[in-house]
C-alpha cells in the first residue's frame, strides 16, 4: 500500500518533468483539441436546439415525474379484475407468441430464396442482385407498423394481418442478414465440387449451403425472440396480439391490467429468449464441431 | 488411382454396414420427430393466428393495388406529373422529418449516457459490487425488453401529448439496450492497463478514466451511432400513439385513404433513413478504424 502511494507521490512531485518528456500525453496538439471541441459544441447544440423545438421544459418533466409516480402506484397490485379478463389476456398472449413464430418462420423461408440472388457469390447476374438487394433494402425501409396497417387493409383486422406483418418485415431484415452469411462462406468447398464435375447450382447445394445452415438457422432463431417482443405491440393498429388489449387498457387508465400484461410480455419473452438461447448454442456448437 | 482401393470381406464388411444403417436410421428418426413437432407448432400457431390463406388469396390484389394506388392521384394521372401537388405538405412534414430526427437524437445521447454509467457497474471484471451489479442489470433487461411504444403509451398519460413523452420512450429503450452493449465491451478488455493504473495508486474512478475509457470509448461511439439509426426509424411511428414526430401525419394519411400523402411522407421518411444509414456507416468505419490503429 505505502509502495504505491510512494509510486504516487514520486510522479506527481515529477509532474513538470513527466511532462517535459512526454509531451504528447499532455498536450495532444491544437487540431486535436479544437476537433475534440468542435464535435462536442456540436452535439451541445443540437441538444439545445431539440429542447427548444420539442418543448422541453423542467416543469414539465417534474410534473410527468409525480404523475409516472402516481401511475406506478395504481399499477399495484398487477392483478386483472377477473379471471375472465386473465383468459383473455393469455388467449391475446398465445395469438402474440404464434405471429411472433408463424412470421418469423415464413419470412426466414422466403428470405432464402431473395437472399441467394442479392449475395455476390450465388446471385444470378448483376441486374438480379441489385434488383434483390433493393426490394430488401425498401422491405426493410418501412416499419413493421406500417406493413401491419398495410395488411390490415387486405385482410382485414386480426393476428392474420399481424402474422402477415411480421413476415413481410422480416423477409428484408433476414435476406440482408443471410446473404452476408452466404458472402462470407468459404469458397473451397465450392471449388471442390465444381472440380469434381458438378455444376454451379451443386456448388451452392452443397458447399455453400451446410456453411451457412446453422448462421441462418441462429438468426432466424435471434428474430424469433425479437419478433416476440414487436409482435406485442403490433396490436395497437389492430393487427392482433396482446397489444390490443395493451393499449386499451393504457387508455382507460386501468393500470393495474396495464401491469398484468406488461408481466405476461415480460414471462413470455424471457422463456422464449431461454428456449431459443439453449437452441442456439446447439445449433452453433454443432457448427463448430463441423467446421 | 480408385481402383487400388481394397475391399473388406465381408465378415468384416457386415458389421459395420449394420452399424452405418442403424445410426442413418436413428438420424432419420430424429429428423421426422423433429418435422412432426414442426409441423404440429405451424398448426397450433396457425389456428391461433387464425391464419386465412383463402382470404389472403382472394384479396391479394389488393395488396399489390395499394402500392398502385400510392403512385396515382384520384384522377389517374401518375403522381410524379406533379411534384406540387404529390408533396403538397412538404414544409410541415420537413418540419415534422426535422422532430423526429431530434427526437431520435436527443433520446439516442440520453440513454447512451445512461448506459455509459451503467455499463462500469454491470459489468462483470469491474462491477464494484455484485448486489448493485446484478440489480442494474435487471434494470437494463427490464428496459430493453418493454418495447418503445408501450413506454411511449405510458409516458403520453404522464407527460401529455408531443414529442417529450416520445423521447424519454426511446431514450429509456436505448439505455436498457446500449447499457448491455457497452457492458459487453467492457467485459472484453484487457485488464492490464487497469492493472497498472490501481498498481501505481490509482482509484478504481481513475483506472476507469485512464486505463478502460481509451479502450471502449469508440466502440461506445459506433453502438451509439448504431442505435441512433435505429431510433430515426423507432422515431418515425411514435406519431402513431401521439408521442410527436412524423408518425403522427403518417397514420392519419394511412387511416384517411390519402394514398399520395402516404406515398410522399414514406418516401421521405425511407430517403432520411438511407442517408442516416450511409452517413452513420462512414463514421461508425472511421472510428473502428481508429481503434484497430491504436
Amino acid at each position: 500500500m505505502t509502495a504505491t502511494h510512494g509510486l504516487r507521490a514520486n510522479a506527481l512531485s515529477d509532474l513538470p518533468g513527466l511532462r517535459a518528456r512526454h509531451p504528447s500525453v499532455f498536450n495532444p496538439g491544437p487540431m486535436r483539441r479544437v476537433v475534440t471541441i468542435g464535435v462536442l459544441a456540436l452535439l451541445l447544440g443540437f441538444v439545445v436546439l431539440a429542447i427548444v423545438r420539442l418543448e422541453f421544459s423542467f416543469w414539465r418533466i417534474l410534473a410527468g415525474m409525480g404523475e409516472l409516480g402516481r401511475i406506478v402506484g395504481h399499477m399495484m397490485p398487477p392483478v386483472p379484475h377477473s379471471w375472465g379478463q386473465a383468459t383473455l389476456y393469455l388467449h391475446a398472449l398465445a395469438e402474440t407468441v404464434a405471429i411472433a413464430f408463424l412470421g418469423t418462420l415464413l419470412g426466414a423461408v422466403l428470405a432464402v430464396p431473395l437472399a441467394l440472388m442479392a449475395a455476390r457469390n450465388t446471385t444470378i447476374n448483376r441486374a438480379v442482385q441489385f434488383f434483390a438487394r433493393r426490394s430488401s433494402d425498401t422491405i426493410r425501409g418501412v416499419d413493421q407498423l406500417i406493413w401491419a396497417l398495410i395488411w390490415v387493409n387486405v385482410v382485414g383486422l386480426g393476428p392474420f394481418a399481424g402474422m402477415l406483418a411480421v413476415m413481410t418485415s422480416d423477409i428484408g431484415n433476414l435476406s440482408k442478414l443471410f446473404s452476408e452469411a452466404l458472402e462470407t462462406a468459404d469458397r473451397k468447398p465450392v471449388e471442390g465440387v465444381i472440380s469434381t464435375g458438378g455444376t454451379r447450382m451443386l456448388g451452392i447445394r452443397f458447399g455453400v449451403i451446410p456453411q451457412v445452415l446453422p448462421v441462418i438457422a441462429s438468426q432466424a432463431l435471434y428474430f424469433f425472440e425479437s419478433n416476440t417482443r414487436s409482435s406485442t405491440i403490433i396490436g395497437i393498429v389492430g393487427a392482433g396480439g396482446i397489444g390490443l388489449h395493451l393499449a386499451e387498457q393504457i387508455r382507460t387508465l386501468e393500470f393495474q391490467s396495464v401491469a398484468f400484461i406488461i408481466l405476461l410480455i415480460l414471462g413470455a419473452v424471457i422463456a422464449i429468449d431461454f428456449v431459443s438461447g439453449l437452441l442456439r448454442q446447439a445449433i452453433t456448437g454443432r457448427a463448430t464441431l463441423v467446421h | 488411382m480408385a481402383h487400388a482401393l481394397t475391399r473388406l470381406p465381408d465378415i468384416q464388411l457386415d458389421p459395420l454396414r449394420r452399424a452405418y444403417a442403424e445410426a442413418r436410421s436413428a438420424k432419420r428418426r430424429q429428423a421426422l420427430l423433429g418435422v412432426v413437432i414442426l409441423v404440429l407448432m405451424i398448426a397450433i400457431s396457425a389456428w391461433t393466428a387464425e391464419v386465412r390463406p383463402a382470404t389472403l388469396w382472394r384479396n391479394i390484389d389488393d395488396f399489390f393495388n395499394y402500392f398502385i394506388r400510392l403512385f396515382f392521384f384520384e384522377n389517374g394521372a401518375p403522381v410524379w406529373t406533379d411534384f406540387g401537388e404529390w408533396f403538397w405538405g412538404l414544409p410541415d412534414w420537413l418540419s415534422q422529418l426535422f422532430d423526429t430526427i431530434l427526437i431520435a437524437y436527443l433520446a439516442t445521447l440520453a440513454g447512451s449516457i445512461g448506459a455509459f454509467f451503467a455499463c462500469f457497474l454491470a459489468a462483470q471484471n469491474l462491477g464494484p459490487n455484485p448486489v448493485l451489479r446484478s440489480v442494474v442489470k435487471r434494470m437494463l433487461e427490464l428496459c430493453r425488453t418493454v418495447p418503445e411504444i408501450v413506454f411511449a403509451l405510458i409516458f403520453v398519460v404522464a407527460f401529455g401529448l408531443g414529442p417529450v413523452p416520445g423521447v424519454l420512450a426511446i431514450a429509456l429503450h436505448t439505455f436498457g439496450a446500449n447499457g448491455k452493449l457497452f457492458t459487453e465491451v467492457v467485459e472484453n478488455i484487457d485488464r492490464k492497463p487497469m492493472e497498472g493504473a490501481i498498481a501505481s495508486g490509482g482509484s478504481w474512478t481513475e483506472s476507469i478514466r485512464f486505463a478502460v475509457l481509451p479502450q471502449v470509448l469508440s466502440s461506445f461511439a459506433s453502438y451509439a451511432l448504431l442505435r441512433f439509426e435505429i431510433n430515426v426509424r423507432g422515431a418515425s411511428v411514435m406519431g402513431f400513439v401521439g408521442a410527436g414526430g412524423i408518425g403522427q401525419d403518417l397514420i392519419e394519411a394511412i387511416r384517411k385513404f390519402y394514398y399520395t400523402d402516404v406515398s410522399a411522407i414514406l418516401l421521405m421518411i425511407l430517403l432520411t433513413v438511407f442517408v442516416i444509414d450511409a452517413g452513420t456507416q462512414q463514421l461508425r468505419h472511421a472510428l473502428l478504424g481508429r481503434e484497430d490503429r491504436a
